[in-house]
């Protein structure tokens, strides 16, 4: 341990400490831009400076290691004037628009603004003026919000291995750009959106589309329905200021009631589908010795990670639809027949933690149903607003629950919303439908936790399936290059092209910090727990759609409207 | 009176730089034969007592420097000569490596033998192609005459970015990265070029180590100002009758450097005012001419020696419009890396301009002084930290030419 002096108080804190980390451990905070949690230390903002004794220069409380007698002191004239002077500087061209911006109430440099009385800036405000990119129907970026931090290059390049984003000029003429300066939809990007998370302002935030949403309930002719992915709920509460994971489902489906859906399903529902369909694809694949391992196809950014860097490998993606696409075709074909609805009036909304997902349901592919499948993907921070702007009191609205056809769920289709959840649902299908047992213990907590490469082995009667699990695009590249290289010994590899899975998608309520994506994976599983069926095979929705309308996994109806197929996408830079 | 003294330009006439047969004739390589008969811990000793610090701008002792990278555990170190040489005005650099590469080979041939490196590199400033081939040609003779079998020199050339000329933004680029600085600590001593132990030295210091080991550390420690000793190169330029080059040892006043070897002010012009250090040096006025150059007695005076650039303005420059255009040069060759340095620059230089063009007021004048300072401290490398010394120094010696501009 070393032992120091923060402002008086005596600290004692494990060597290779920061100044940031000593005086946190004492009580005391001190303001950051560039420092992020898990990411490295760039000490570029130079907010967090404070006096070291014996040094003329102030010291970056993120990057200074603390020394044994080491006295600090961070709130003396000489800080708090460099400090707020540094502010001053960063925000004479940051755009004064903070009630437009899209982070307004969730900005750090806006906290700052607050906490260090900025006033009446000395420097003469001068905005730089540069186009906003709009190219890309998931993501926008406003350069001139930009204060190259670099927290975003760092989650493209190290976090995701996109390497969409990197530094262009110099001086005051820096720029965070996408690859070679071009627009965001020429780079690689595969619009996973943690740039979004990493992002201290609103220089990158999702395309935002309550407009038309609302549009959309405006309009006598349309039926608005909308289904909702596993991982919205137990975030959407840290939105409306409960905690991760408290909003109850009743209250919450109520909520969307509220705000214009004429009926309330759950994607889940084709969570469970997927897997009965994603289970006997696996199964013909090791049968029939189809192309192994088998990648899970429902994370989007991962689908357009794959087509962008490993073209070579799409014949191992598994053919299935993501559970938003599969839910898409079926509303507007099944469910509308069942409802007695003309699908032409139906405006098919999903509530996603992902903004990859807007990208994916405008995919041209995807309207197997004859109209486009998904018409508006709106995420859990677009909900919250409309949570907010509805004025709703959750902790007095009365419970509510799904639509009868296509809301019900099991646990294992909860649990997608978590890395290793596809997996363990898989398992538990898969393990069934091959032995004929019953499997006792549902639980395959080796697939489970934010660890970025996670495998297992089950015995399925003799047959040993070795399935690995990545989270973070990272990591999925480890998996990808062993493949490549023929040496992959996995029959079956989950991808989430977000850390953590769906819970860290990058659409989810900004998350700095992966302590947060843990808390959220842990209320994923307690709802799983909770509920009465835990095995996809098991529910009972499902199993009338097979009676009723597909009549078998694999079969003709479910190729037509439940599986697709992936395009290389060629692009130049590579 | 200071007289000339030739350590590091000692071959400066006397050889031909592309014949090493010229340098051993004047007693080269003796000294690395010397250094490697002697225990490596002796050595970096000698070098320590010496008292040799660095003659790149921050005056670090060079022996203490050298002992932590000899003292690190890693499986690769790094031996890296500063040839980058950025700062306007000053080709000291440029002198030794065109007229006698081997002393600088020679040099970081006994530093690799002292912490345990075999592999060096020559960061060249981008602006000195021409030196390439010298240098080449002269790693090639040593080589071949097996003078330093086990040590590696590649010479690798900058792209002309002025913050190259810092250490650690000069590893980001030998990396192969943006040159751009990095937070310190570690420092290159012990993290550097691919995170390995590395040594950073200008080409004058190395130059200086052939001759203290050849000579000994009490002879070297007794030139000179004592807290800095040895000799210094000055490149003069400016107002000047002696537009040239003079290495004096380190007591030498800058009055000296200015009237005796600048032989002062052409056309009986009257002394305004000389910056020394390069661009980011302080502007200093007549009063304190009589400032022995050391590094010490400077920074007493809020100067630095720098590279030891010497740049004369007389009375009829306007030093407003001097401050104004080196505010621009900042603005222009800032990383933009850090925050404070960033916008900093762009905002003294929008400032100056302000004032340069008689818009200004005391209100600026008084903006300018709080900004500089806060920059002085706050920026991440010392580009940053110097880039406000003119505009900080004029305004503190030469208020009534700012005062002057306002309309």
């Amino acid at each position: 341990m070393v032992n120091l002096t923060i402002d008086g108080i005596k600290a004692s804190v494990p060597e290779g400490s920061t100044i940031l980390q000593a005086a946190s451990e004492v009580g005391i905070k001190i303001p950051t831009l560039c420092f992020h949690p898990d990411q490295s230390i760039k000490a570029n903002c130079r907010v967090c400076v404070c006096e070291v004794e014996g040094n003329r220069l102030l010291q970056a409380a993120c990057a200074m290691p603390v020394f044994e007698g080491m006295v600090v002191k961070t709130r003396t004239p000489k800080v708090l004037d460099a400090r707020k002077t540094i502010l001053e500087l960063i925000l004479s061209n940051h755009p004064q628009d903070c009630l437009n911006c899209i982070r307004n109430g969730n900005c750090e440099l806006q906290d700052l603004a607050q906490e260090y009385c900025i006033r009446e800036n000395p420097f003469e405000y001068k905005v730089r003026g540069f186009e906003k990119d709009f190219s890309t129907p998931s993501l926008f970026r406003d350069q001139d919000k930009c204060i190259l931090c670099r927290r975003c290059i760092e989650a493209c390049s190290v976090i995701q291995s996109v390497n969409a984003l990197g530094m262009e000029g110099r001086g005051h003429n820096s720029m965070v750009v996408p690859t070679l300066g071009k627009a965001l939809i020429d780079s690689p990007c595969v619009m996973c959106g943690q740039c979004i998370h990493a992002c201290p302002v609103g220089a990158i935030g999702e395309r935002e589309q309550i407009d038309e949403f609302l549009a959309a309930v405006a309009n006598p002719d349309k039926v608005v329905i909308t289904q909702i992915a596993p991982a919205v709920r137990v975030a959407i509460a840290e939105e409306i200021g409960m905690m991760t994971g408290e909003m109850p489902m009743g209250t919450f489906v109520q909520g969307l009631r509220q705000i214009g859906f004429d009926h309330v399903l759950h994607t889940n529902f084709t969570a469970d589908l997927t897997i009965l369909e994603e289970g006997n694809e696996l199964l013909k694949r090791l049968k029939e010795g189809g192309t192994l391992p088998m990648f899970t196809s429902c994370s989007p950014g991962w689908i357009n990670f794959c087509e962008t860097f490993y073209p070579d490998l799409l014949d191992n993606l598994s053919t299935c639809k993501s559970p938003q696409q599969m839910f898409g075709a079926l509303a507007k074909t099944y469910w509308a027949e069942k409802m007695g609805i003309d699908p032409s009036k139906i405006y098919s909304v999903s509530i996603m933690p992902c903004v990859a997902k807007k990208f994916e349901a405008a995919r041209p592919e995807m309207n197997d149903s004859g109209y486009q499948d998904v018409d508006l993907v709106l995420t859990t921070r677009e909900i919250g607003r409309l949570f907010r702007m509805s004025g709703l009191d959750f902790s007095k609205l009365p419970a509510s629950d799904f639509d009868s056809w296509m809301g019900k769920y099991t646990g294992a289709a909860v649990i997608f919303g978590a890395s290793g959840g596809v997996m363990e649902a898989a398992l538990r299908t898969v393990y069934e439908v091959v032995t004929g047992k019953t499997l006792e213990d549902v639980n395959f907590v080796a697939t489970r936790g934010i660890t970025g490469i996670k495998e297992a082995a089950v015995d399925l009667d003799g047959t040993v399936v070795k399935v690995a699990i990545a989270n973070g695009l990272a990591n999925a590249r480890k998996l990808m290059e062993q493949v490549r290289a023929g040496e992959s010994p996995y029959h079956f590899i989950e991808i989430m092209a977000c850390p953590g899975g769906c819970i860290g998608g990058g659409g989810q309520p900004i998350t700095k910090a992966n302590v947060k994506r843990v808390e959220r994976i842990e209320a994923i599983y307690v709802e799983d727990e909770g509920l009465p069926l835990r095995k996809s095979h098991d529910n009972p929705e499902v199993k009338t759609l097979y009676e009723e309308f597909l009549h078998e996994p694999l079969g003709h109806k479910s190729h037509e409207l439940l599986h697709t197929h992936y395009h290389p996408k060629n692009k130049k830079f590579l | 009176m200071a007289e000339e003294m030739r350590i590091v330009l000692r071959n400066y006439g006397k050889i031909d730089p592309l014949k090493i047969d010229d340098y051993l004739a004047q007693g080269g390589y003796k000294s690395l034969e010397k250094a490697r008969a002697m225990n490596t811990a002796d050595l970096i000793a000698e070098v320590k007592k010496s008292n040799l610090r660095g003659r790149g701008g921050a005056g670090f002792n060079c022996g203490m420097k050298w002992s932590f990278a000899a003292g690190a555990q890693a499986d690769q170190k790094y031996v890296i000569c500063n040839a980058d040489e950025g700062e306007p005005g000053t080709y000291k650099d440029r002198l030794i490596m065109e007229n006698d590469p081997h002393t600088l080979i020679e040099g970081m041939a006994i530093c690799a033998y002292a912490i345990g490196a075999t592999q060096g590199y020559i960061y060249l400033r981008g602006e000195y192609p021409f030196l390439v081939s010298t240098l080449n040609t002269a790693i090639n003779q040593a080589k071949e005459k097996g003078l330093v079998k086990d040590f590696d020199i590649e010479v690798r050339s900058g792209a002309g970015a002025y913050v190259c000329g810092e250490e650690t933004a000069l590893i980001e680029s030998i990396e192969g990265k943006r040159g751009e600085p990095r937070f310190k600590p570690p420092y290159p001593p012990s993290e550097g070029l691919w995170s390995k132990p590395t040594i950073v030295n200008n080409v004058e210091t190395f130059a200086n180590i052939p001759v203290i080991v050849e000579k000994g550390a009490d002879w070297y420690a007794s030139i000179g100002n004592p807290a800095y000793p040895g000799t210094k190169v000055f490149t003069l330029t400016g107002d000047i009758n002696n537009r040239t080059f003079f290495e004096v040892p380190t007591n030498a006043t800058i009055r000296e450097i200015v009237f005796q070897f600048g032989g002062g002010i052409p056309g009986d012009k009257k002394f305004k005012a000389v910056q020394i250090g390069g661009t980011s040096g302080a502007f200093i006025p007549d009063a304190l001419l009589d400032t022995p150059v050391a590094f010490d007695s400077m920074s007493a005076i809020g100067a630095t020696l720098g590279s030891g650039a010497t740049f004369v303005i007389d009375e009829s420059r306007d030093i407003v419009d001097v401050a104004t255009r080196i505010a621009g040069f900042f603005e222009h060759e800032s990383c933009g890396k850090c925050a404070p340095c960033r916008e900093g620059t762009a905002r003294t230089a929008e400032l100056m301009e302000k004032i340069n063009e008689g818009r200004g007021s005391n209100k600026d004048v008084a903006l300018l002084e709080k900004l500089g300072t806060v920059m002085s401290y706050s920026c991440l490398c010392g580009l940053g930290q110097a880039a406000p010394a003119p505009v900080l120094t004029t305004i503190k010696h030469f208020k009534a030419d700012y005062e002057a501009k306002f309309v």
